[in-house]
């Protein structure tokens, strides 16, 4: 029996995944008819999941933990069983401002830390306080480039302005004056650096080398009243996840992901993140980032509830939410590593024993405990080289020095 | 009760904001969401904004909403989230609405009601231009084809229209598909018009 299934998504190419699942015929085979919903902001696929348009949908990890915790309009409980991709955003700056940091870029890339400070110079010889877009205030996005700026103690609330506005306008505002730079997810970023409006100034990648992007989330309550279709569905993208990690799928991928029906920009944008090849300033070779945007290996997918928790301690530090104990748990069970397991236990998918770990420990390629097969967890480092310990937040929070 | 429409499409706006004329209401803005629009916004004080849900600017609004000290903090649209019939049909017809919170329910229903009831009458309207271009673009095809039928093999009108005919209904196709075949195979062997 064929399952019907709506799922909104925004045009990224981290969309890739749902993307694969149903033109390749991965949903099929479980028996779910997958129909996917264009939506061009993070409110309208809020709302399109909070009301039942749709049962599930590729939705920013913090905007998940946000909307549970009644942070944001339209509270509900969402549940979120499976990580679409972890990496692939990108912070780019207007040619001009970007003057004032290290000139090559290879070298600016690898040093977050240092271009850091050089974006805080920067910031004093700029015409007005920089103006940098974001795609929403509870975007991995955000959070990052907050956490980034904080190092060099730029305050991201008092020394620049974060302007939120989508994805598909960043190029736009970026050409009309109206922003200086944006951190987004691809092929934005590589859409504004090919327009010669702008330059690669940090990718989240070398912020946090596997920082939690997109998740598909569902309504807590649909979830569990769903559990086969729900299994079926993650049965179905584990393997859509693979496909689009294999570097033989890679030409056919981009091009499913051109269509006007998905993310409707050029191929060749496209390719730059599924393949790791970044185009930091126009006219360059590229540069090779071969993590740049992981889907399937390292158990990408499984929704460690660590990360949920990072999440949610960037969220207390930034002052978004009151941090107590009752709200760190519901923060915590956004993510359903106890769904994963359930869906996945009859596949031959790598499964961590665990369902929290210490977030940026591992610098090096670590093979871990794993109830079947061989799991190898990638390099998990934060640039600053702190450690995050999900029973120890408030610790970990003490340690950043207040910015004014 | 100040009314603020956001909207991209100046006549989808001004098809909205007659309907709420003619209920009464006039105290009726119109915005379209670029630059700085929401510092506009943040003046005008509206007690409902008004707003196409497909709109890409919703996350703009919304984060004014969340930060903004000017304004009498509004609340999101559904402001009765046990009426789901009216959410329904709000989502479905693509409207979205922030509502100054305090605002009561009764007053607030109809302004939304007759807000869908217009977006969804847009949509229509939409939707026949829409084919009623593409019927349009359609004859243009067709008549190419024919007079390439016409020239090529020395039929009249009526016989390559039929001929036309013809083929579509053994193909089990339309009419301008077969016209649009015909047209391409003539331009490929260098025959065309």
């Amino acid at each position: 029996m064929t399952t019907g299934l709506r799922i909104a998504f925004l045009p990224l190419t981290d969309a890739a995944v749902l993307v694969a699942a149903r033109e390749r015929g991965f949903a099929e085979e479980e028996g779910i008819a997958l129909d996917l919903v264009r939506t061009t902001s993070w409110a309208t696929l809020r709302d399109r999941l909070v009301f039942g348009q749709v049962q599930a949908a590729h939705m920013l990890a913090p905007l998940a933990v946000a909307v549970t915790l009644g942070l944001s309009q339209q509270p509900a409980a969402l549940a979120a069983p499976y990580k679409l991709n972890v990496n692939g955003n990108m912070l780019v700056m207007a040619c001009d401002f970007a003057k004032a940091l290290e000139p090559v870029i290879a070298s600016r890339l690898a040093d977050p830390l240092g271009t850091a400070h050089d974006f805080a110079a920067a910031i004093g010889l700029w015409r007005r306080k920089p103006v940098i877009g974001v795609v929403h205030r509870f975007s991995s996005h955000a959070i990052m480039l907050r956490y980034w700026l904080a190092s060099a103690g730029v305050d991201p609330d008092r020394d620049v302005v974060l302007r939120v506005l989508p994805p598909s306008l960043t190029v736009e505002a970026m050409h009309a004056g109206e922003i200086d730079g944006f951190i987004a997810g691809e092929p934005w970023g590589s859409a504004a650096v090919e327009a010669d409006l702008a330059e690669t100034v940090a990718i989240g990648e070398r912020i946090w080398r596997r920082g939690v992007e997109k998740v598909l989330a569902f309504r807590e309550s649909w979830l569990e009243e769903n559990p086969q279709t729900v299994d079926r569905l993650l049965r179905a993208l584990v393997r859509a996840a693979a496909w689009c990690d294999d570097p033989a799928h890679r030409d056919d991928l981009t091009h499913l992901l051109a269509r006007p029906d998905y993310v409707d920009q050029p191929a060749y944008l496209i390719d730059r993140a599924l393949s790791g090849t970044l185009v930091a300033r126009a006219g360059e070779p590229s540069i090779v980032s071969p993590d740049f945007m992981l889907f399937g290996r390292e158990a990408t997918p499984f929704p460690w509830r660590s990360q949920a928790l990072w999440i949610y301690s960037q969220l207390v530090r930034w002052g978004m939410v009151d941090h107590d104990p009752d709200m760190a748990a519901r923060a915590g069970a956004v993510f359903r590593p106890d769904i994963f397991r359930r869906a996945l236990a009859d596949s031959n998918v790598p499964m961590p024993g665990a369902s929290m770990k210490l977030e940026g420990a591992v610098a090096a390629p670590l093979a871990v405990g794993s109830r079947r097969g061989e799991l190898t967890l990638g390099p998990d480092s934060f640039f600053d080289k702190r450690v995050f310990d999900p029973e120890r937040i408030d610790e970990f929070l003490s340690g950043f020095a207040p910015l004014r | 009760m100040r009314i603020v429409i956001i909207d991209d499409s100046g006549l989808r706006a001004s098809v909205l904001e007659e309907g709420l004329h003619e209920a009464g209401y006039d105290d009726i803005h119109i915005v379209p969401p670029r630059g700085g629009f929401v510092a506009r916004l943040e003046r005008m004080a509206p007690d409902v904004v008004l707003m196409d849900l497909g709109s890409p600017s919703r996350d703009t609004l919304e984060e004014m909403l969340t930060v903004s000290r000017a304004l009498a903090r509004p609340i999101a649209m559904f402001v009765d989230q046990s009426d789901e019939a009216m959410i329904g049909a709000a989502i479905d017809a693509g409207v979205s609405a922030y509502v100054v919170d305090g605002l009561r329910k009764e007053r607030v229903k109809p302004v939304l009601e007759l807000a869908v009831r217009r977006f969804n009458a847009f949509a229509k309207i939409q939707s026949e231009l829409e084919e009623a271009r593409s019927a349009l673009s359609d004859r243009k095809i067709i008549d190419r084809a024919k007079s390439i039928l016409m020239n090529q093999r020395s039929l009249s009108e009526q016989d390559a229209y039929a001929l036309l005919r013809t083929a579509a209904m053994n193909q089990g196709k339309k009419i301008v598909e077969v016209a649009q075949a015909l047209i391409t195979a003539s331009d490929l062997l260098g025959g065309g018009l």
